[in-house]
């Protein structure tokens, strides 16, 4: 049996612009705004994810209203976990953030998994199904339709599944308007201000900038934008679940942030697409290695297998952001020059 | 920037006992012209004239009033000054020797660290407990004894980000350009004249960061002063600066007294001191222990003890050191 190399590059264009990719790319948009231009270190960025996931799922499941109203309280429940965590922290030094972001994105994922809360947020079976008012205005929905194909030259490189592809229609075009929101933002005084306690909050406050109060606007904003892309992944697997929401998603969107460059707009997008891709690409690859002739040698000398392939894409993932921070620290976007200025 | 009326109005309301004289000298240099600005160097001349030369000693024309100011870190009484009072419009130099308090003394009155007691008013009203943002619109700013440029930011974004109650800095502005497009263009203007002022036009596209340390304290002076300042204080001005910038940064800081601003600054060295202030307090151990035109405290024997050392101590010359001394 050889490798199909079809699937490969199948799987490296459709999760290069797949869901995963898109909500990631959202994500790290927030954090962006938090760490890329406000210098705010958010450890917890998951939390503000799960806060969007849970304000919709909980006001369909338990409280037994419609998406749409969920959708408002999706937004609602980061907006206030970003003044609860930034009003008493944003005027205590930097780490005060990282630390309670991080903790509290902890205890919101034990505190829905929690039994006690089976009716509410379903515990550790999550939500599920409850999204179908989403796809009844899915526009790609055909009889006799399951997925979609765009192969030209008869080279499978694009496959979606009909909702899928509406999620990521509605969820592209959400990550367009958020690109263009921060590159806004980013180029008025009001982003000047923003970056100048990046830089220096002293030197801001004696300019007269209350950094405060922008600290937590950027705060809730960030927060909110990644409650947005919580709502947009559990929606499209029509499942709240609350072991999605661990502190590794946050890590992974650091990643994301990095890969692409910290503090620059297009980053967070860029990034998420490559991530996604490469590692697609590659799990895909070794799992077609696995099932060739070699797969005798690949267990007894590496040990790996089916059973462990996924795993293994932590460790080429590990050892390529090394490389990437060996060869080219700031990232896709960034600009080595700047990254080098220091306040001597 | 306009000149001498303010101070002139407030000697009248704020102290009415202030000496005919002052208010003379104060409205020729800043109100006369340029032409009479030339021929009198120093606007503020004859201010301290009947001024007592004692620690806490009031002033013609006060801006910053300082009393019983306290600050203790642990068990180290860092600052603990019964008063200071800071006249308007003048140069006053505040010196002392390391460890003194003098950055802990700045922190203190521009909000960036709270007293454990005292009060400190700002053109007669308290500014204790006022947020220290809040200082610059009331006409107070500050700049910091290690530069506080914004390294990855431009000279020009530096010099914007001076200027005070921008609408576009508002969230809620910010996306809607038109609103404040045209104030933009009128900061960037006056960001433009004062870069010209401080011969750093060329570099308006650099990263604060690419500076020299030099430059980089004239920029922090010249985006103090997009904020339009009344009273700005400066921690150590010249320091690591070479002595070519260093007199181009003292012409600067004339000029600001010439246009009417108070100025409050810290400083080490001791020519740049005596020949630029007007007035200067000498701080030692938190406290101070002399104040005085630069000939009065030069001639101070106390100051002598505490600070300068022997070698300046030949300035004596007039028989204000016997009566300070006592
Ligand atoms: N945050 C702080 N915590 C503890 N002690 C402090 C703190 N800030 C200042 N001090 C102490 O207070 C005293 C005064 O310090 P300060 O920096 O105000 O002196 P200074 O007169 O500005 O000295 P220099 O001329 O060296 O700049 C010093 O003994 C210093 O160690
Ligand atoms: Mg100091």
């Amino acid at each position: 049996m050889g490798i199909d190399w079809g699937i490969i590059i199948q799987q490296f264009f459709s999760q290069g612009v797949g869901i995963n990719a898109m909500v990631f790319a959202m994500a790290a948009i927030g954090l962006n705004i938090h760490f890329g231009y406000t210098g705010l270190l958010n450890f917890g960025h998951v939390g503000f994810m799960a806060a969007g996931a849970y304000g919709v799922g909980m006001t369909v499941f338990w409280l037994d209203q419609s998406l749409w109203l969920g959708v408002l309280v999706g937004l609602l429940l980061p907006t206030i976990m970003a003044l609860i965590l930034g009003i008493p922290t944003l005027r205590l030094r930097a780490d005060y953030l990282g630390i309670t972001t991080i903790a509290a994105s902890e205890a919101l994922r034990i505190f829905v998994r929690w039994r006690g809360n089976q009716e509410r947020t379903g515990s550790s079976g999550g939500i599920n199904d409850f999204a179908d008012e989403f796809f009844e205005f899915n526009i790609f929905t055909r009889p006799g339709t399951e997925t979609y194909d765009f192969a030209p030259g008869g080279l499978t490189i694009f496959q979606f599944r009909a909702n899928d592809l509406w999620v990521l229609l509605i969820g592209w075009t959400l990550v367009a308007f958020f690109l263009l929101l921060t590159w806004q933002l980013m180029r008025s005084p009001w982003g000047r201000a923003l970056k100048s306690i990046r830089e220096d909050e002293d030197a801001a406050r004696a300019l007269g900038k209350n950094a405060y109060a922008y600290k937590l606007q950027a705060l809730v904003l960030g927060g909110v934008i990644g409650g947005v892309a919580g709502m947009l992944q559990v929606i499209s697997r029509q499942a709240v679940q609350p072991d999605t929401f661990n502190p590794v998603i946050t890590f992974l969107i650091w990643t994301i942030l990095i890969i692409g460059g910290v503090g620059k707009v297009a980053s967070p997008v860029a990034g998420s697409m490559i991530y996604w891709a490469l590692i697609s690409g590659l799990i895909t690859f070794m799992r077609e290695l696995i099932g060739t002739d070699l797969s005798d040698e690949l267990e007894t000398f590496l040990n790996l297998s089916v059973l462990n392939v996924d795993q293994l894409r932590f460790v080429i993932f590990g050892g390529a952001l090394m490389l990437l921070m060996w060869f080219r620290p700031q990232g896709v976007f960034g600009n080595r020059e700047e990254m080098a200025l220091e306040d001597r | 920037m306009k000149t001498g009326d303010p101070s002139e109005k407030d000697v009248a309301i704020e102290d009415p006992n202030a000496p005919e004289v002052v208010l003379g000298a104060t409205a020729g240099g800043g109100g006369a012209g340029a032409a009479a600005q030339e021929d009198i160097p120093n606007p503020i001349a004859g201010t301290f004239d009947g001024v007592d030369p004692t620690p806490g000693s009031p002033k013609p024309d006060e801006i910053l009033v300082a009393k019983n100011v306290v600050r203790r870190f642990g068990g180290l009484t860092a600052v603990d000054v019964d008063e200071v009072r800071i006249q308007r419009g003048a140069i006053t130099a505040l010196i002392g020797p390391n460890g003194a308090g003098k950055t802990t003394f700045f922190n203190l009155l521009t909000g960036f660290d709270d007293p454990d007691e005292g009060d400190v008013s700002l053109n007669g009203n308290s500014i204790n407990g006022v947020a220290s943002h809040k200082l610059a619109a009331r006409g107070m700013v500050r700049t910091f004894q290690l530069t506080k440029s914004l390294a990855k930011m431009s000279v020009m974004d530096n010099m914007l980000l001076g200027a005070g109650d921008q609408r576009g800095e508002k969230l809620s502005f910010s996306l809607l350009r038109g609103s404040w497009r045209k104030q933009e263009s009128e900061v960037r203007a006056r960001a433009e004249e004062l870069l010209e002022r401080f011969s750093m036009t060329h570099m308006a596209d650099e990263y604060a960061a690419t500076l020299s340390g030099g430059q980089r304290k004239l920029l922090e002076m010249a985006r103090a002063l997009m904020a339009k300042p009344s009273l700005i204080l400066l921690d150590e001005p010249m320091a690591g600066v070479n002595p070519a910038l260093v007199q181009s940064l003292l012409g600067h800081v004339e000029a600001l007294r010439d246009e009417g601003v108070s100025v409050l600054f810290v400083e080490h060295d001791m020519d740049v001191i005596m020949g630029i202030s007007d007035w200067i307090v000498v701080l030692a151990e938190g406290s101070v222990i002399a104040e005085g035109t630069p000939d009065q405290v030069s001639s101070n024997p106390r100051v002598i003890d505490a600070y300068l050392g022997t070698e300046d101590g030949g300035a004596s010359s007039d028989g204000r050191q016997g009566r300070d001394s006592e």
